[in-house]
């Protein structure tokens, strides 16, 4: 079991299951198919590292998102349909369409949310394993468990 | 953040509760970037990146409907990205039919966009940039824009300041008349943490350089040295047509908001180096290197060998001189290979404003001799229809390649194919 600290851009408190993908994670790429066809595997062909896994209700854990511009508010739907991973948790400073999808997510919603926590570091990305237990805590806290 | 009077009122919710919610959104989004303050949107129009009625993006049409129903609408016109299909463009029955549903919520949508401020029918085009869509921000303009490709060329090739916010919140700034002033708003988030030194042997295809650097630099702002010498040091029609394929690569494969090219863009010709940080990280870009970068574009195709059923160029959104330019090395590789329409079933995209111009030329009619198609749609949205992703497309653009199952091939091979091979 290791323990991280990163900054809470939209808080809350789950437990889920790891999906780690260490190249930046293009929002639209590996989500759209979800929409279209009810499907909930990433799909974007450019990422081996998730290439087909499983992204609802998991802990993805990822250095940034990438892409189009349309990423904040994939999350954001996302949330809203109960389709999103259980949190986002990022090893570098939050980009800025991530933010924005959690911050629509938490300004916005009423019942779904994401807990969103960046800067957890280099060695939080090194460190986790598809497959590890996460447990976020409100103040930031990230737990990695195997 | 410190607000002003009037931010802090609209915050306190003197224009409704919703108003106070698209602020509480805005301020919250900047602080998590460090903004101490908001500033006005200073560009004439704004510029939306949603242009599609996706069935399952409801919930962005129902927080819409709100702003609507409570009149929070945009306090500047805007155009928008494109529209999604085009009955002009080849699908089978049921691809039409999957079409339609996937797509359930456009008409309400289009309703919403034009209740919301949109400047006007001819307005869905990624590149509301050139002259013949008119929404060209000037030097120094602050922007409320999405669309990842219109913001990086707003930003390094126009000189204007955006930062790559999302879709909704782009709509949030221009319906505030503020955006939280952080990153490329500020002469600091625009300085260059990279040094591109570009050693090929000619003039790279703007769509494989473009890739390349935003795959290794990601987020942050390259200073590429090396592309004047081919591109020139003035911002020629040719040249704007070269970075806007070349920025939306860089946007795409990773997520570039502004780069400097030395001796041709605004910022890099005023402040030269003084733009470039200390300590910033050198790329070395040689032919090898392209073509490394090139060979390790991943295909899902189930059968490689499949014969393409689709062609499509002009993501981002073609200039007339592409238009044209494409027209006359088609009719010259079909007339050297005796045929007289490609081979595969061809589509060109381009805005409205383009379309209508070129069709005042003598190129409309010799293009549609050879059989191409030309449509105003979005082909990335297109292809989220789920019976394409299972057919063989082919694209010269990265951008479509990085978000659909179309295959990359650059755009020496694509005539080859198009006009010769057909395979």
């Amino acid at each position: 079991m290791k323990e991280f600290k990163g900054r809470v851009i939209a808080a809350g408190e789950v437990t889920a299951e790891a999906v780690v993908t260490r190249q930046g994670f293009n929002t639209l790429a590996s989500m759209q198919m979800m929409f279209i066809q009810s499907k909930t595997k990433c799909v974007d062909q450019s990422n081996p590292d998730i290439y087909k896994k499983i992204l609802m209700g998991k802990a993805l854990c990822l250095p940034q998102t990438i892409g189009s511009t349309t990423g904040g508010m994939f999350l954001y739907s996302a949330v809203q349909s109960g389709k999103a991973p259980a949190c986002l948790l990022f090893s570098k400073e939050i980009d800025s369409l991530a933010a924005a999808g959690a911050v629509l997510a938490d300004v916005w919603s009423e019942n779904a949310k994401m807990p969103t926590i960046d800067k957890l570091g280099d060695e939080f990305l090194e460190y986790v394993q598809d497959g590890d237990t996460i447990t976020v805590k409100p103040d930031g806290t990230v737990i990695v468990d195997r | 953040m410190e607000l002003t009077r009037e931010q802090q009122a609209l915050l306190d919710g003197a224009k409704g509760p919703t108003m106070a919610k698209v602020m509480k959104t805005l301020v919250q989004y900047g602080e998590v970037f460090g903004a101490e303050k908001m500033v006005p949107v200073t560009g004439e129009y704004g510029h939306l990146v949603l242009s599609f009625g996706l069935t399952f993006l409801g919930p962005v049409f129902d927080l819409y409907q709100k702003l609507i129903d409570e009149g929070c609408l945009s306090g500047q016109k805007f155009t928008c990205d494109p529209r999604p299909y085009d009955k002009n463009v080849p699908q089978n029955p049921l691809q039409k039919t999957v079409a339609k549903a996937v797509f359930g919520k456009q008409a309400r949508y289009e309703k919403q966009l034009e209740k919301l401020g949109l400047l006007n029918e001819d307005s869905y085009t990624c590149t509301c940039y050139l002259d013949e869509i008119g929404n060209t921000p000037k030097e120094g303009d602050v922007l409320s824009w999405a669309e990842s490709s219109a913001v990086v060329y707003a930003n390094s090739v126009l000189g204007a300041r955006c930062n790559r916010n999302s879709g909704i919140i782009e709509l949030f700034g221009s319906v505030a008349g503020y955006v939280p002033y952080f990153g490329f708003l500020t002469d600091e988030g625009r300085r260059a943490d990279w040094i591109v030194e570009l050693k090929t042997s000619k003039l790279p295809d703007a769509q494989i350089l473009g890739s390349a650097i935003g795959m290794k630099v990601m987020e942050d702002v390259p200073y590429v040295k090396g592309l004047d010498k081919y591109l020139g040091t003035e911002l020629t029609d040719e040249a704007k047509t070269y970075l806007k394929d070349f920025g939306a690569a860089t946007a795409s494969n990773g997520a570039v908001g502004l780069y400097h090219i030395e001796n041709l863009t605004p910022e890099a010709k005023a402040q030269g180096e003084a733009l470039i940080r200390e300590n910033a990280k050198v790329y070395v870009i040689d032919d090898a290197e392209l073509q490394r970068v090139k060979d390790g574009y991943p295909c899902v195709w189930k059968d490689l060998n499949a014969k393409p059923k689709m062609c499509f160029l002009g993501c981002p959104h073609m200039t007339l001189e592409q238009l044209t330019d494409w027209t006359q090395k088609i009719e010259a590789a079909l007339k050297e290979a005796g045929n007289d329409k490609v081979l595969v079933p061809t589509v060109f995209t381009t805005s409205q404003g383009v379309l209508k111009k070129f069709n005042q030329t003598v190129y409309a009619g010799r293009l549609a001799k050879t059989g191409v198609i030309v449509s105003c749609i979005c082909p990335l949205m297109f292809m989220d229809n789920p019976l394409w992703q299972h057919e063989p497309v082919i694209t010269s653009s990265n951008k479509l390649r990085t978000y659909t199952t179309a295959r990359f091939y650059d755009n020496a091979e694509i005539l080859n194919i198009i006009t010769k091979e057909g395979k």
